[in-house]
């Protein structure tokens, strides 16, 4: 790269269920958004007309989500008038894929200072409002054998032979990991309160996580894609996978992504900017990648990805101290390390969405954080994050510590 | 005149559908006399309301099936043209400012019905017989006549559901409760009912809008878009696709134009939607085949075009059956249901008893479901006597024997009852492989003795094989297709060759199958892939179903019967495999819970000891597969045409399609070369042979009409 993208800060709201019952319904998503961008502010004693732009990544970007969100957060947060925004969507990996633009932007001299970013509150916008010809278009549907992904996720499940048992035990141990993580400590660096205008306290931390779940419990949960499958979305699945006899429908609600609330911001720049206003660089995004891969299946796409990235840096699977996947689903994060070869030791290290949750267009950029965080923490170097994607497609950035 | 045209003293204009030829439909004929006919009503002065009735039986029977299926890509904008100055009419005749009225004498099908929809009030003549409805999907089309988008809008996108997607037809006082039509009324009493209405609406602004032109009409259930019916539209795709395979364009077409209607699109732009894909759809090849099949091909074989001339009709007044097993058990209730009575004989008067037992488990079902009352119920169980007495038999007019499938055990029947047959009765053998010449050498009659090959189960499957001897006289032939027609079956004649013409064609399929895996492919992905097809089920699952050990046993049997040269098998691996399946390996099939398959509770796996035959690195490309299992039963197919088993196209298309699975879209097993294209058939046979052997070979009948690119039909 011509000159690098500096990442100054990562900073993430907790996460909370994304239903009327959570902490974070009251709040709104452009609120969730400005906060951190306040807070963004206040931290570095931010001139924030130095900010070029700001990308904010949301998937169901209507109601109280629509009209470029983005643009709305930076005049919630009253930042400068010079600062720009827009919403991006690329499904689930909306959040990352702002950072990487952003950083594409830097690295072209297009931008000196930008936040990128992401928001999604999905107690207010549930996922699948903002419709769309891939899910609700009929000829669609039938034409490309569109599936809903946990349809998908059963299906890796089923080719790769991964049991209930072994979704439910990952499922476990994201549990386990997350609570450990937050318990001690490691997420306060990035986590910033979600707070009411009066200065209270709405949520210090994330309250999704569910430590005292256990095999027992976990295995009690029915299957979220079974009913779903009989009417005949698995003869639609299969029909591209002939030498599948059936789909093992091994997915619950216990081994998916949790439905949440959250918000994630980045400040990234180039290294004269950081001079200019005397910030502090943690960490460089070192390349990106995306790739698209079978859209049945959709949940395939993370492992490519990674690997294209891996090319385009010219880095080796060695090279990579931390792995990062969105755990969409159990499955997919399984079918990520078998596709690397890479040990669950050193991947999601802090657990994922599982435990935590997976507010859509913000989790791309909040895996930023959590790394830098434990890089830091560890003195590592290198993490790869990546994420599987709507329509088959798969996103990896790799950052490093400077 | 084809429309008689008359407007009475209160102003009122009554329209009288009278075309030429046997019914009103939407032909070429039908724009030009809409179309004056509007005129003349739009100059009307004091007119105060309009009546469509039709002079014909039937009201309006719907569009040009020979038309639509001639149309080519060249065509398609002609078509789309005069759907939409047809369409245009029928906006002329909704917005007229007097009230408009469909009085439905007969049957309004289809475009008929279509018509009455662009009528602001329906009311149909009390005829249980007639039916109303939109079949257009039942032969790969869609309604574009307007009625996919209007019924949308009438009935909104869940009801309207199963009359567009699966075809529903219903009698006029069905079609009142489902709010197709507005009223029912006696037959003498419609036309008057007709002006009565439209003299009592008269100044009424509502009567005379369409609720498509009526401002604040919410469609009921609600736009495409909403929370509920947003994922009512995806899981009715997926069903669509389950049924399909995704091989059916029409009924896909369908959901999608219903989508369109239901809030995304305002009325005349859903309609020009609706005329477009309905125009495209025309020259596609799966319309083209089910329009062939199943609507010509169809009326020829139920209309006898094969039943020999000359002979009067006949009735079957009694009916004698031999063995209340399974098949004999389905043809009793088929033939009671019918109205036929019927003595069911055993071995044992439980077993008959049991076989009467299993139409009353049929009919206890019907019953519950509101199907049929329990009277009518006990009038059909009333016609079946159980009985294991031979003199019971005595007088019957058609004695069907269905025992087991071995020479000796049908002759020692045959000798034991022949004689029991009315004067001039005749004799059926339930048989799907034994030679009916060979049987009939018992017989004292052979003329009266005819091979009558009914399908498993025998109450469901509408398929009626009727194998003609080389004596049996054309009169009996006459009177088992009669007898096929009186208890509601199509029949097709065919030739006593080894196999008849549906074993022997769905045994080349079956065997192609097995033959992939004996080569060492994946059973799993050769079942799948011959079930996406089209086929109903995949051919290992199928021969699981109609048991490997019957297969085995029954080539066994030709093979010692002479009937058979082991040496010509075309394809020995897969003799040999099912040979060592069912000897060495005891998978005989579902019934036993082994075959190619594991069956338990839990469902099937495929049997892991199946491995031995898999070749990891033979793997052949997914068309190869399928092309070998369909072009094997197209060619053998073919092959009964050319050697005389098959006595015409439409008995190999139909036959193809209702008895051994056929995929619906091919529209059979002829049909499928027509629409392929016969030189692309003949050289992807030849492909083929190349490849896989022998046994692709393109026949002699193939490159005739290949060579004079002349259609099978």
């Amino acid at each position: 790269m011509a000159s690098a993208a500096y990442i100054y800060d990562a900073i993430r709201t907790p996460r909370s269920r994304g239903k009327a019952n959570g902490t974070l319904h009251e709040v709104k998503p452009v609120q969730l958004a400005a906060g951190l961008l306040r807070e963004m502010q206040s931290r570095h004693d931010l001139d924030t007309s130095r900010v070029g732009d700001v990308v904010l990544g949301c998937v169901s970007p209507v109601g109280d989500q629509g009209s470029d969100i983005a643009k709305g957060a930076v005049q919630a947060a009253h930042w400068d008038e010079a600062v720009s925004g827009v919403q991006i969507d690329r499904f689930c990996a909306s959040g990352l894929e702002a950072v990487n633009t952003a950083a594409a932007k830097i690295v072209a001299g297009q931008e000196d200072l930008m936040v990128a970013g992401g928001v999604e509150s999905m107690s207010r916008v549930p996922m699948g409002s903002a419709g769309g010809a891939m899910y609700l278009d009929p000829d669609m549907i039938i034409d490309q054998r569109a599936v809903p992904q946990g349809i998908g996720a059963d299906l890796i499940a089923t080719i790769d032979g991964y049991s209930r048992e072994d979704v439910d035990a990952f499922a476990m141990e994201s549990q386990r990991r997350a609570a450990h993580a937050r318990d001690s400590g490691w997420f306060d660096k990035s986590v910033v309160p979600v707070r009411d205008e009066g200065g209270l306290t709405i949520l210090e931390r994330d309250d999704f996580i569910k430590p005292d779940t256990d095999m027992q419990k976990l295995g009690a949960l029915n299957p979220s894609f079974a009913a779903m499958g009989s009417y005949g979305f698995d003869e639609m699945a299969l029909s591209k996978y002939p030498e599948v006899a059936r789909i093992n429908h091994v997915h619950t609600p216990g081994n998916s992504s949790g439905i949440v609330d959250g918000s994630a911001t980045v400040l990234i720049g180039s290294e004269q900017a950081g001079k200019d206003l005397g910030l502090e660089p943690r960490g460089s995004i070192v390349q990106a990648a995306m790739i698209s891969t079978d859209p049945v299946i959709m949940l395939a796409g993370p492992g490519p990805a990674a690997k294209k990235c891996l090319n385009k840096a010219g880095l080796t699977v060695d090279d990579i101290d931390l792995w990062e996947i969105n755990e969409a689903f159990a499955s997919v994060a399984m079918r990520y390390m078998k596709d690397l070869g890479i040990d669950h030791e050193i991947t999601n290290v802090n657990g994922g969405s599982i435990a935590m949750g997976h507010p859509l267009g913000a989790t791309g950029a909040m895996l930023v954080s959590t790394m830098l965080d434990e890089l830091e923490r560890r003195n590592a170097k290198r993490a790869m994050l990546s994420l599987c994607i709507g329509g088959g497609m798969g996103i990896s950035t790799l950052i490093e510590r400077v | 005149m084809a429309f008689a045209y008359d407007k009475d003293a209160s102003g009122i204009v009554t329209v009288t559908m009278d075309m030429d030829g046997p019914v009103n439909a939407m032909n070429n004929a039908f724009l030009p006399l809409f179309c004056d006919t509007m005129d003349r009503i739009e100059a009307e002065d004091g007119l105060t309301g309009v009546i469509w009735t039709s002079a014909k039986e039937t009201f309006f029977a719907g569009g040009d099936l020979n038309m639509l299926k001639s149309v080519t890509p060249d065509g398609v904008e002609a078509l789309f043209e005069s759907v939409e100055g047809t369409k245009a009419v029928m906006r002329r005749m909704e917005k007229l400012p007097v009230p408009v009225v469909a009085a439905i004498n007969g049957a309004a099908l289809g475009g008929g019905y279509e018509l009455c929809l662009a009528c602001n009030y329906r009311i149909a003549a009390d005829n249980p017989k007639s039916k109303i409805g939109l079949p257009e999907v039942t032969l790969g089309l869609l309604p574009g006549g307007g009625g996919t988008v209007r019924l949308t809008w009438l009935l909104g996108l869940e009801a309207a559901m199963p009359f567009l997607l699966e075809g529903h037809q219903v009698s006029p006082a069905k079609a009142l409760t489902a709010g197709l039509v507005h009223e029912v009324v006696a037959p003498d009493q419609l036309l008057d009912r007709a002006k009565e209405y439209i003299l009592s609406v008269q100044g009424d602004i509502s009567a005379v809008t369409q609720p498509w032109d009526t401002t604040g009409y919410k469609i009921p259930g609600g736009p495409s878009a909403s929370p509920k019916n947003a994922p009512r539209i995806a899981g009715a795709a997926a069903m669509l696709f389950k049924k399909t395979r995704g091989l059916l364009p029409g009924p896909a077409r369908i959901l999608d134009i219903m989508t369109e209607a239901a809030g995304r699109v305002d009325f005349d732009t859903a309609q020009r939607y609706e005329s477009r894909r309905f125009a495209s759809l025309a020259p596609m090849p799966s319309t083209k085949n089910m329009i062939e099949t199943l609507f010509f091909g169809m009326n020829k074989v139920n209309g006898g075009a094969s039943r020999p001339k000359g002979i009067p009709r006949s009735k079957v007044e009694r009916l004698g059956i031999l063995g209340a097993g399974m098949m004999g058990q389905g043809i009793a209730y088929s033939a009671a249901m019918a109205g036929v009575p019927v003595v069911l004989k055993d071995m044992t008067l439980e077993a008959a008893e049991r076989g009467k037992a299993y139409t009353e488990k049929l009919l206890n079902k019907r019953v519950g479901k509101g199907r049929m009352t329990a009277e009518e119920r006990d009038a059909v169980l009333a016609l079946i006597t159980p009985t294991d007495k031979a003199e019971d038999i005595k007088g019957c007019d058609l004695i069907i024997e269905a025992v087991f499938e071995r020479i000796d055990v049908k002759n020692a029947v045959l000798a034991e009852h022949e004689d029991l047959l009315a004067e001039d009765g005749f004799w059926g053998s339930n048989t799907s492989t034994l030679p009916i010449t060979r049987l009939a050498e018992g017989s004292s009659r052979p003329e009266n003795f005819v091979g009558l090959h009914f399908f498993s189960p025998a109450d469901k499957m509408p398929l009626l094989e009727i194998i003609a001897g080389d004596k049996t006289s054309d009169e009996t032939l006459a009177r088992a297709i009669d007898f096929a027609r009186q208890i509601k079956k199509t029949p097709i004649i065919v030739g006593d060759k080894t196999g008849f013409y549906t074993s022997r064609t769905i045994g080349t399929k079956i065997l192609e199958a097995v033959q992939l895996v004996a080569e060492g492919q994946d059973p799993v992905r050769v079942d799948n892939l011959s079930r996406l097809t089209g086929m109903p089920t995949g051919m290992l699952s199928l021969l699981d179903e109609v048991q490997l050990k019957l297969i085995h046993d029954i080539y066994t049997t030709q093979v010692g019967m002479g009937l058979v040269d082991p040496a010509e098998e075309a394809t020995p691996e897969a003799r040999n495999m099912i040979a060592e399946l069912v000897t060495d390996h005891d998978r005989k099939g579902r019934a036993t819970g082994k075959g190619f398959y594991d069956y338990t509770a839990e469902g099937k796996e495929i049997w892991p000891g199946l491995t031995v035959w898999r070749k990891e690195d033979a793997v052949l490309p997914d068309q190869d597969i399928q092309d070998r299992i369909i072009f094997r039963a197209v060619l053998e197919t073919l092959r009964c045409l050319e050697e005389g088993v098959l006595r015409s196209v439409a008995d190999g298309n139909v036959g193809s399609i209702l008895g051994i699975g056929a995929p619906v879209h091919t529209g059979g097993y002829i049909q499928f070369v027509n629409t392929y294209g016969l030189g692309r058939f003949v050289e992807r046979c030849e492909e083929l042979t190349r490849r896989y052997g022998e046994r692709f070979t393109p026949s002699e009948i193939l490159m005739r009409h290949a060579a004079k690119q002349l259609e099978f039909h």
